[in-house]
């Protein structure tokens, strides 16, 4: 039964990435686009752990941390930029 | 006890894929930027900890092994998904948003976004201090 579930998890995901990738493209704001990479981030921590369910390992959390880690430095960094036009001020 | 856990694990990445399909689908289907804001920020980050919490429970019941670092991963995404959509909510009303037809804000001031001074470093309110002494001097 959790085969099922992780089959139906991962395609739900993978559709949702194919999601973010067309926003990506084409966006009618530069806000959007720097929420869909947002996105992209997240939804990229969920198939990392999907997987890591799938093969049994617990290697891939370390891989997980470092994606919302760098994922959420870049959309502040992308935000700030938006905001004054530059990142260190 | 097997069994109960299968059911608890499946029906919690049923519906974190659910909850991160219909976040993904928002960002593309929903009309202005500001309800954009709203889908990822709220239904991706919903369906990951689903996603992020069924692990934990698997490993603790099927391999032995209780990590916490599910945990972890799951209270920093929700600590800063609101952090990242409050940026990106500010950048949209300094770029996208017509100021006169804004109503204003309650009590004394205008939006942030639009004082110069209230998104200052912690070097440039150190300086404005120190113009205030000087004054007083």
């Amino acid at each position: 039964m959790i085969t099922y579930a992780l089959y139906f998890s991962i395609g739900c995901f993978a559709l949702a990435l194919l999601f973010n990738l067309y926003r990506v493209v084409r966006a009618p704001g530069v806000t959007d686009r720097v929420l869909a990479l947002d996105t992209m981030a997240v939804d990229a921590i969920a198939l990392l752990v999907l997987f890591g369910i799938w093969e049994g390992t617990a290697i891939f959390f370390e891989a997980s941390i470092l994606y919302a880690m760098t994922g959420f430095v870049a959309t502040v960094a992308y935000g700030k930029f938006l905001l004054r036009g530059d990142i260190i001020e | 006890m097997d069994l109960f856990w299968e059911i608890l694990i499946s029906a919690l990445l049923v519906i974190g894929g659910f909850f991160g399909l219909v976040g993904s689908f928002g960002l593309v289907k929903l009309p202005d930027p500001m309800t954009r804001l709203h889908a990822p920020t709220k239904a991706a980050t919903l369906g990951v900890g689903a996603v992020l919490i069924a692990s934990m429970i698997y490993f603790a019941a099927f391999r032995d092994s209780l990590t916490l670092h599910e945990l972890m991963i799951t209270l920093f995404i929700f600590l800063t998904a609101p952090i990242s959509a409050h940026f990106l909510a500010k950048a949209n009303l300094l770029r996208n948003v017509d100021r006169t037809t804004l109503t204003r804000p309650e009590g004394e001031g205008d939006w942030a976004v639009f004082t110069p001074l209230s998104d200052t470093s912690a070097e440039e309110l150190e300086e404005a201090a120190e113009a205030e002494r000087d004054e007083a001097r």
